[in-house]
């Protein structure tokens, strides 16, 4: 049988003295969306940023890998190259480098990287207008800077946006329905259900089920302090959404 | 420390095989043509194999016989002083005078070559000036003088220093820069400067002196400075604008990177003498390694400067924690209608940007780079688009091995 695209064991990471993730274990197959549900502060978006690199992590124990290779062994630039991509919960300004730029230099970047040769600009162009129409994405918003100014809609269709361009085997939303109001929201869930394929796997970290009723997820997994607690099909969306949270804490309150 | 000293008469390299592998590897990165690789090296030819820099000898020719139609002069200050003494006889040291300053004297005393521009009344310069075309016509030695005169009604655009950098032996370059813009005339003076900075440690380099400046003698006359600085171990530099005229306008657009031991103290003087003149200024520091990089401006107004306007921006930029950003600014107002803004930042890029842009797939110099470029575009942009992209790589390189 192939490789899971993600397969995480027994991860343990902190910050500083902190013990944030306490041994998370989750393999997802090709083509499939998993969703992590979960209360803030549970770990959730600690697990995303420690499977995109940020290095303010120290990872302790367990593995983690990426269509069969070790992702902890690389740079966070690697892991994009190899196919991870972060769709950010609070997209970072980038001053001055217009939207059009960056995902130009995103794109060339990952090409270099994996030994291709740099996109031509009337392919490059192709490709922004394509992906561009099915997220209400137009040529003026594509000049102004990355995100400087960008509403809350505007940031994370941005954010879909490059993950439809750069073609990653792994995609992780991180909150990405937070800020959006139910119209964005169902704009970024058409374009995120766009690029489900067999191919590749999506993890999406959510508090809330409202997002689930657009991206309908294949496994739902409840986080609770720092660690997978159970994981069901869909209908657990629906009994944490009527039961809260309460139910899954590992140590009672 | 050598004063002067005559270009060198040892035999130039006949081919690139004998050019200093280091200078090649950077023409490499900036993309600069084979051939005009060559003409920056030094490289000799004989019958003047100028031809390949920019497609044919007969270019430069062709260019100062299109010039000449419409009455400009376009030629080395040597050639200028012999053919044109009345002009040079005019206008050389009427804006800077020989007792300006200690740098300005030397290159009063002992200047070597340098340019000379004139454009003559009523007559739009056609085509962008630069000195690529001359580089190799004649060595210009570490003392230039420019001087650039512009009658009334005229416009020029002059593009100054390529962005290869020089491997010069000599360790002080003074030169000296006079612009002269008449009744209604336009100066647009564009810089690019990317000399030797030293190595690593800090050790040798170049010692930028150079005074530049810009006299708006005729009313409504505009002088605008752009420079984007990434060379040099130390650099002096501040190009600035006499506003003679009434309504005249001076214009200063700096990007000054600095990186490793880099002392970069650079800026501007805006003089308002005459009445409703203005200015503007736009100057964005980077400061990487163990640098230190200042901006040093003033802005002031004469009392007869009846509604003297300017509007300062300053940006500094910190790489890493070992590096020092500065500003100093002297403004001095002696009319009471004189409107003057500063606005000063300074900012570091941030571990969050960081993060972002490798997660999209760069690495931590192609991230700093692009952030950096996103920093100065404002002032890019103010740059003749053959300068533009160049100097964008140009940023790159300067900042590689800023990133631990």
């Amino acid at each position: 049988m192939a490789n899971p695209i993600l397969e995480i064991r027994n991860l343990h990471a902190r910050i500083e003295d902190r013990e944030i993730l306490k041994g998370v274990n989750l393999s997802i197959p090709a083509g499939e969306l998993h969703a992590v549900m979960g209360r803030n502060g549970s770990g959730k978006s600690t697990l995303s940023y420690v499977l995109a690199g940020k290095d303010d992590y120290e990872i302790t124990e367990g593995e983690v890998l990426l269509d069969g290779v070790d992702l902890l062994a690389m740079e966070p630039d690697e892991r994009a190259a190899a196919g991870l991509f972060l769709a950010f919960q609070y997209p970072i300004e980038i001053p001055g480098v217009s939207t059009m730029t960056f995902l130009k230099a995103a794109m060339n970047a990952q090409r270099k990287s994996r030994g291709e040769g740099e996109l031509s600009t009337p392919d490059f162009m192709r490709a922004v207008k394509e992906a561009g129409a099915t997220l209400n994405i137009d040529a003026s918003m594509l000049k102004r800077p990355l995100n400087v100014g960008f509403s809350g809609g505007e940031k994370k269709r941005a954010e879909v946006l490059q993950m439809a361009l750069l073609a990653p085997k792994m995609c992780i939303l991180d909150e990405t329905d937070s800020g959006l109001d139910i119209d964005a929201l169902q704009v970024v869930a058409k374009g995120v259900n766009g690029l489900r394929t067999a191919q590749r796997s999506m993890l999406v970290i959510t508090h809330y089920q409202r997002l689930l009723n657009h991206i309908v997820p294949d496994v739902v997994h409840v986080f609770s302090d720092g660690r997978i607690v159970e994981s069901g099909d869909k209908s657990l969306a629906l009994q944490l959404e009527a039961k809260g949270y309460a139910d899954f804490d590992s140590e009672p309150a | 420390m050598y004063f002067y000293a005559a270009p060198k008469s040892t035999p130039a390299p006949t081919s690139l095989d004998e050019v200093d592998p280091e200078l090649l590897a950077m023409y490499d990165k900036l993309g600069i043509p084979l051939k005009e690789r060559e003409i920056l090296a030094g490289v000799e030819r004989p019958n003047v194999a100028v031809d390949a820099v920019m497609d044919s000898v007969s270019v430069v020719t062709t260019f100062r016989e299109e010039l000449a139609k419409v009455g400009i002069i376009f030629c080395s200050i040597s050639e200028a002083i012999r053919e044109h003494a009345e002009l040079v006889q005019k206008y050389l040291g009427s804006v800077v005078p020989v007792t300006d300053n200690y740098y300005a004297t030397l290159n009063s005393a002992v200047f070597t070559d340098g340019s000379f521009v004139y454009i003559p009344k009523g007559v739009r310069c056609p085509m962008e000036l630069s000195t690529y075309f001359r580089i190799n016509e004649k060595k210009t030695g570490q003392f230039e003088r420019t001087l650039i005169i512009a009658e009334d009604d005229s416009y020029v655009s002059y593009l100054e220093g390529c962005t290869a950098p020089m491997r010069d032996e000599s360790q002080l370059h003074a030169a000296v820069v006079e612009l002269v813009a008449l009744e209604n005339a336009e100066i647009k003076y564009s810089t690019v400067q990317n000399w030797y900075p030293g190595d690593k440690d800090g050790k040798g380099g170049i010692y930028n002196f150079v005074t530049k400046r810009g006299d708006c003698r005729g009313d409504n006359s505009k002088i605008s400075w752009t420079q984007v600085e990434t060379g040099s171990a130390i650099t002096w530099k501040y190009p600035s604008c006499i506003l003679r005229g009434d309504n005249s306008r001076g214009e200063f657009y700096s990007i000054a990177i600095s990186n490793g031991y880099q002392q970069v103290d650079s800026g501007t003087k805006m003089i308002h003498l005459g009445k409703n003149t203005s200015s503007r200024i736009i100057a964005k520091g980077i400061a990487a390694g163990f640098s230190d990089n200042t901006y040093r401006g003033q802005v002031s107004a004469h009392a007869k400067a009846k509604g003297a306007r300017n509007f300062t921006q300053c940006d500094s930029l910190l790489i890493g924690d070992k590096c020092g950003a500065h500003t100093v600014p002297y403004i001095e107002s002696r009319n009471a209608t004189a409107v003057f803004e500063h606005e000063a930042t300074t900012s570091k890029i941030s571990d969050d940007q960081m993060f972002y842009c490798q997660q999209r797939g760069l690495d931590g110099e192609a991230a700093v780079a692009l952030i950096v470029n996103g920093f100065v575009r404002d002032v890019l942009q103010h740059l003749p688009m053959e300068f533009m992209v160049e100097s964008q790589k140009l940023i790159a390189i300067s900042l590689e091995g800023s990133v631990g």
